[in-house]
């Protein structure tokens, strides 16, 4: 499904991803881990279309596709799917209103007929109970006064309505209390289906005792140093990132 | 730069849709202005003598007076003989209904989405159709005369009620107003006129369209609307004109009376003039003065307006609360882009005792617009328990574009209370992106957020207004992004 292929990337003059190689297949979970600035988000920003960001070298193909080539939004109605570590506000513009308006621009993508308001708001309730999201703040303007943890769960719930195909979950886990973190992860589970994928970024390991990755990344400072299963993460929160910094430094 | 910056920065292609011009055989005078023109063009519309005598005392005023420097607007100086005082298509006869009006000028304002064919119309709106300077055709006035409702051109009203007209003209903007307001009441040549009885609420939608044709006029029409005790009008106000390298001037007058206890009048205006090419060539100087009174205790005036258009707009409908416990309400969004200049606001001013407004004002810029708003509140001696509540919010597309607020308040009574709120945002990149991310394009994006901007504007417009002013709104953006 994702195949990204010795990626370097950069702002201006500041190289951040140096050769990242990573390959995920439709119905994995991929978590990556890694210390602050380590690249994480850059990643995800660059695979989401995000300007600013110069690509010096290697491919990143997308079910075939070169993704890379795409503008931002050709790529979400393809099915990718952004759930940002800071979702921003959007004042003046009512959430239902904006969700339906994405739903549409992916369904008119696949040639399906748009949905009016009424299969709309059927296809909302579904959602909702899924990630026990308070009704409310769907008549709000999008992510606006919302708390830091109603942000995260209402990225997660755009991810449940616009259903992609491959997710990719910016630090979800931080922000939210244990409950939270809890309905979250529940509902990233449910969505999980055999022809979609999610790549998971966290700092924490408790995420993974709720989202079972079957690959762990670390990366560290723009490359990844060490691939694993879910022992992977449980030995880094145990010993830290120093203790594969400098495994890696002696390996090297 | 990120590409986001530069779409923002592109964010003008887009060509005006109005800008064709319609062949019709046309009387005109020659350019210039004097006394003979004033005489003239009243004789033009065979104008009883009062009106001749306020013309002329108009011109005579005007003549000692300069125009105004104050608004931040820059433009070359006007020259006032180039211009072309009265043109009107010319009737092959004189009307005596719709099917006589010029086929021309009929598929005018066809080809602008408005039917003056009676079977076809919008159901329940009844429209005045200016071209230049003329009024063409009113539409439904004989229904609406059923209930004593006058509608019709200005010049039809001089004929046949010209004791209303001689008692409201100039009521409200007398002629002494301002240079503009001068200029207008001694060459204006028509525009609509509406008298709504006591105790009537008007049923349908009024509606004036206005469209300047030949080139090198000025347009010049007068509106005035007066409503008895009780009674009830909502009046709506669309203009367009033909793409032309030149500026045209346009100085319109408008006045509203709510005279009787309870009256209430609801003026809203969608401008979509010429705004001019991208380079700033051509376009409308729209240089208006509007002003309601409320006379009548617990009297209302509202106005709102969305002014897309206009190489430059100078305007400042406002309201004088006089009766006790009236209420002026000025609801706006003037979008400006590419080289557009906008200095508008309103002016509250509060006599009476317990008088109320309410100003909500939405400036949006882009390109190199410049956007100001400028607004008084002035609370009298008498004014005991005035209350203004002022919101002033601007939004910013690009960095190369501005805004500006400039709000005056003068209290004289100190149990009033005056409200102000102001706030500037910018459309960020990483609020499109965000829509980007969700399969959203960057020109939706920008629409919507446009949109949910001026949301409390255009929730004060009728409904078919609100849908066309949300389209005028992404048309005049649209190639502003991406
Ligand atoms: N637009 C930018 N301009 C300059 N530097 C940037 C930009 N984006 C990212 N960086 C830098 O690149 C590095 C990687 O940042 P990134 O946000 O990808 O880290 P991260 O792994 O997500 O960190 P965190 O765990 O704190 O979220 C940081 O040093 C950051 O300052
Ligand atoms: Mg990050």
């Amino acid at each position: 499904m994702l195949q990204i292929t010795n990626l370097h990337a950069g702002v201006d003059d500041k190289k951040i991803l140096k050769g990242i190689n990573l390959t995920i297949n439709p119905g994995e979970v991929h978590a990556v881990m890694g210390p602050n600035g380590s690249g994480k988000s850059t990643l995800a920003a660059i695979l989401a279309g995000r300007d600013g960001y110069d690509v010096t070298a290697g491919q990143v193909l997308y079910n075939g596709k070169d993704l890379l080539d795409m503008d931002p939004e050709v790529r979400a109605r393809e099915g990718v799917f952004l759930a940002f570590q800071y979702p921003v506000e959007i004042p003046g513009v009512n959430s239902t209103y904006f969700l339906k308006a994405a739903l549409n621009e992916v369904r008119k993508h696949k040639g399906e007929p748009e949905l009016d308001a009424m299969e709309f708001l059927a296809v909302v309730k579904q959602k909702m109970k899924l990630l026990e999201l308070n009704e409310d703040l769907l008549k709000r303007p999008v992510n606006e006064g919302f708390s830091g943890g109603e942000k995260k769960r209402n990225e997660i719930f755009q991810m449940a309505v616009l259903e992609p195909k491959l997710a990719i979950l910016d630090e979800t886990d931080s922000g939210l209390d244990i409950d939270a973190l809890k309905i979250v992860a529940a509902g990233v589970n449910k969505l999980k289906r055999p022809d979609n994928a999610q790549l998971v970024i966290t700092h924490y390991q408790r995420l993974l005792d709720y989202i079972i990755p079957d690959f762990v990344h670390v990366l560290y400072n723009g490359r990844i140093v060490r691939t694993g299963t879910k022992e992977l993460a449980l030995e880094l929160e145990e010993k830290g990132y120093d203790w594969i910094i400098q495994h890696e430094t002696v390996g090297a | 730069m990120s590409t986001a910056t530069e779409t923002i920065e592109e964010f003008v292609n887009k060509e005006y849709q109005y800008g064709f011009t319609t062949n019709v055989d046309t009387d005109k005078i020659a350019p210039g202005l004097s006394e003979d023109v004033v005489r003239l063009i009243s004789a033009k519309k065979n104008e009883p003598k009062f009106m001749l005598d306020w013309r002329l005392k108009a011109y005579r005023h005007w003549l000692t007076m300069t125009e105004p420097k104050w608004q931040k607007a820059h433009y070359p100086p006007i020259d006032y003989q180039a211009s072309i005082y009265y043109a009107a298509p010319k009737p092959k006869k004189v009307l005596g209904s719709l099917d006589e009006v010029d086929p021309e000028v009929l598929k005018t304002f066809d080809k602008l989405g408005i039917s003056l064919n009676e079977q076809k119309r919008l159901t329940g709106v009844a429209v005045d159709a200016v071209v230049d300077s003329v009024s063409v055709a009113t539409t439904f006035s004989k229904e609406l005369a059923k209930q004593g409702i006058i509608f019709c051109s200005f010049t039809d009203a001089v004929q046949k009620h010209p004791e209303l007209v001689e008692k409201y003209l100039g009521s409200v903007v007398p002629y002494t107003d301002n240079f503009f307001a001068a200029l207008n009441a001694a060459v204006f040549s028509d525009g609509s006129f509406c008298y709504i009885p006591k105790g009537v609420r008007c049923p349908m939608e009024l509606s004036t369209y206005f469209r300047i044709n030949t080139a090198n006029t000025g347009q010049f029409e007068r509106t005035l609307i007066v409503a008895e005790e009780g009674a009830y009008v909502s009046y709506l106000e669309g203009c367009t004109a033909p793409m032309r390298d030149e500026n045209q001037l346009h100085a319109a007058v408008v006045e509203l009376v709510a005279l009787g206890k309870k009256s209430e009048i609801k003026y809203s205006t969608v401008q979509n003039w010429y705004p001019g090419d991208k380079n700033g060539k051509g376009g409308i100087y729209n240089f208006v003065t509007k002003r309601g009174k409320c006379l009548g205790e617990s009297s209302k005036i509202s106005w709102t307006q969305v002014e897309t258009g206009s190489a430059i707009t100078w305007k400042y409908p406002s309201v004088i609360l006089q009766g006790d416990n009236s209420f002026g309400e000025f609801y706006s969004v003037a979008l400006t882009n590419n080289m557009q200049q906008a200095d508008t606001g309103t002016k509250m001013i509060h006599i009476g005792k317990n008088t109320r407004s309410t100003i909500v004002s939405k400036g949006i810029s882009a390109g190199r617009g410049q956007n100001s708003y400028r607004g008084l509140v002035k609370i009298m001696k008498n004014a005991t328990g005035a209350r203004n509540f002022s919101q002033c919010d601007s939004l910013l597309l690009g960095d190369k574009c501005g805004a500006h607020t400039f709000p005056y308040i003068e209290v004289k009574n100190t149990s009033s209370q005056v409200e102000h709120e102001a706030s500037t945002s910018k459309i960020g990149e990483d609020q499109i992106f965000y829509c980007n991310q969700r399969g959203i394009s960057t020109q939706d994006a920008v629409n919507m957020i446009v949109n949910g901007f001026c949301k409390e504007v255009f929730r004060e417009l009728p409904m078919e207004f609100a849908v066309e002013a949300q389209k005028l709104l992404g048309v005049s953006l649209e190639g502003s992004v991406g």
